[in-house]
């Protein structure tokens, strides 16, 4: 059975269509990834799912249970880390804890002894009795996650899990993420605007853009199913000639999804040995001096821009 | 026993000891009515008008001004609720199975435990200072009671207005526009007596009103159950309406996330 189908939700804030037909579903025991940039909708379909927010339209069950018309059941079999941490500052994670467990119908000895067992799954066993105020990011981070899973669910959402954190935060919260969704045998829903997250924790991907899904698969098919590599070529100077330097790359045979970010112009190539040559002579006889020029192997960067037409960055920061 | 209460204890719980870890509320809360009841009880003392059947100006202020901490406490609850929104506490709670009108009624409770304990305070600072509670174990009780529903009346209200307005500034604008003038539209700091007859009127009304008029008969007449049950009796019921107001604002609130 499935533990999350979401069916062709819709949902509409004022003036913003935030869900606009979404469908999909995540098997048990599945780490799934929700991928868009900012204000694509991921947050809006996790709260729907974790019964927040009524859908306009449409079905989702979770747990195999309707959200809608059963949300407190629902509400039993799921953990949720918000993307804004839920962490009550004055209190310590033991507390926090403890009454998230309390909530759920959880009391005396199985309750403590369940606490005592995140804390130290999630590395806060010393920290436990400090007020939260004084934790550190990612440990703040942690404290989320270990009482999202105080009353063990089947079901895991985790929404921007590592948006705000440092990178040495940020690595540490992917281990810790794979250690659970092995020893608790969780089925996680997360979403993320980081690739590389997606890329490194879900099993399977759905890339979310304007409150669509565009595609949908595991990053290594979603990856390989674009031909050939990425080349970027960084201008030394366009002299405000930038988009003619991108219509001259166009114009060669084989170059595709050319576009450009600020000096650098970017085009998919089915080899990137054979076209890098041809695309600096042909540069750089139209007067564009090149600085660098690299390749990369298809990124999930790349399918977005390929299925989506837009670049994942730019729209990033449009959606803030 | 019922789930919502269960759950409004355990918040309630989680509330009272969070404030008591911030030692400048505690000091303040112990401080600053004793500010008010020597600064105001020393400020008027010579003004023997004002105190109407009292033996003293400050056995006169000592229930006026435990009330007034009540109802000022009671406008200001709603900034705790503001801070749980931003922290996303709310959000926590509403996407586990937590009982929606705990979420509400604790922070009501908890605004009704603090000015006990304030009331407390005063009572016994009073005591100290040569104030006797006329109407004996009841007339404390009354008092205590008292102030306990005025704060709740106004934590009913300050809520309501919180989970609207969502905004820590609107809050403190809305607190102080309301909290001044119901302190001078009640007999806290002068007998009904002594009022503009426009005043005394509209103070009929004003819940802070029925507050100081119940403590007021236990601490100075010690009698006047039958008028004093009746004050109580209103102020249940406007902490009902309050309340309810709170839990529609939450509805509210629950609709627009």
């Amino acid at each position: 059975m499935d533990a999350i189908v979401a069916e062709d939700l819709t949902k509409r804030y004022k003036a913003v269509q935030a869900l606009d037909g979404v469908s999909f579903s995540v098997g048990d025991g599945e780490v799934f990834g929700l991928l868009g940039p900012n204000g694509a909708g991921k947050s809006t379909t996790v709260r729907v799912l974790t019964t927040l927010t009524r859908p306009d339209s449409g079905r989702a069950l979770v747990a195999g249970e309707d959200v809608v018309r059963h949300p407190n059941r629902v509400r039993r079999m799921i953990g949720y880390v918000a993307q804004d941490s839920g962490v009550d500052w004055e209190a310590t994670g033991r507390e926090n804890m403890l009454l998230q467990g309390r909530i759920h119908g959880m009391a005396g000895r199985p309750l403590h002894a369940r606490v005592n067992e995140l804390l130290e799954l999630v590395g806060l066993a010393d920290a436990a009795d400090r007020i939260a105020r004084g934790y550190s990011g990612g440990m703040k981070r942690r404290l989320d996650i270990a009482i999202g899973l105080v009353h063990k669910p089947r079901v895991l959402f985790l929404d921007e899990p590592t948006t705000g954190l440092d990178p040495e935060a940020r690595v540490a919260i992917w281990v810790e993420v794979e250690r659970l969704a092995r020893q608790e045998n969780l089925t996680i829903l997360l979403t993320t605007h980081y690739l590389e997250e997606a890329d490194r924790l879900a099993k399977r991907v759905a890339i979310v853009s304007r409150g669509r899904i565009v595609v949908e698969g595991r990053p290594e098919d979603l990856k390989s199913g674009l031909r050939g590599e990425s080349v970027s070529v960084e201008l030394r100077e366009t002299n405000g000639r930038v988009t003619e330097a991108m219509q001259v790359v166009q114009a060669l045979d084989g170059a595709s999804e050319v576009h450009v970010e600020g000096q650098v112009v970017r085009a998919r190539v089915p080899n990137g040995a054979q076209a890098i040559p041809v695309i600096l002579s042909t540069l750089e006889s139209h007067g564009f001096p090149v600085l660098s020029v690299t390749t990369a192997r298809p990124s999930l960067d790349d399918v977005y821009l390929h299925y989506t037409g837009r670049d994942f960055a730019a729209e990033d920061e449009e959606g803030r | 026993m019922p789930q919502v209460l269960r759950h409004t204890g355990w918040m309630v719980v989680r509330q009272v000891r969070n404030l008591m870890r911030e030692p400048i509320w505690i000091a303040m809360m112990i401080i600053q009515p004793m500010i008010w009841l020597l600064l105001y009880g020393q400020l008027f003392s010579k003004v023997t008008q004002l105190r109407g059947g009292a033996s003293s100006y400050i056995e006169f202020l000592t229930p006026g001004v435990v009330c007034m901490n009540a109802f000022f406490g009671g406008t200001w609850s709603g900034m705790a609720m503001i801070n749980d929104l931003d922290r996303h506490v709310v959000d926590r709670f509403l996407a586990a199975p937590a009982s929606r009108l705990a979420i509400v009624l604790s922070q009501v409770a908890r605004a009704g435990i603090t000015a006990i304990l304030q009331a407390l305070i005063l009572l016994l600072v009073a005591l100290a200072l040569g104030v006797r509670v006329h109407g004996g174990v009841l007339g404390w009780l009354v008092v205590l009671v008292a102030s306990a529903l005025l704060a709740m009346v106004f934590a009913g209200f300050s809520n309501g207005v919180a989970l609207l307005l969502r905004r820590e500034a609107s809050m403190i604008a809305t607190a102080n526009f309301v909290g001044l003038p119901l302190m001078f539209l009640s007999s806290i700091l002068l007998s009904t007596a002594l009022m503009p007859g426009w005043i005394s009127s509209i103070s009929r009304f004003n819940p802070v009103n029925w507050g100081v008029r119940a403590a007021r008969n236990a601490v100075v007449v010690g009698g006047d159950w039958g008028p004093t049950a009746e004050f109580l009796f209103f102020l249940v019921a406007a902490t009902a309406v309050t309340s309810a107001f709170a839990t529609w604002t939450f509805r509210a609130y629950q609709r627009s996330i």
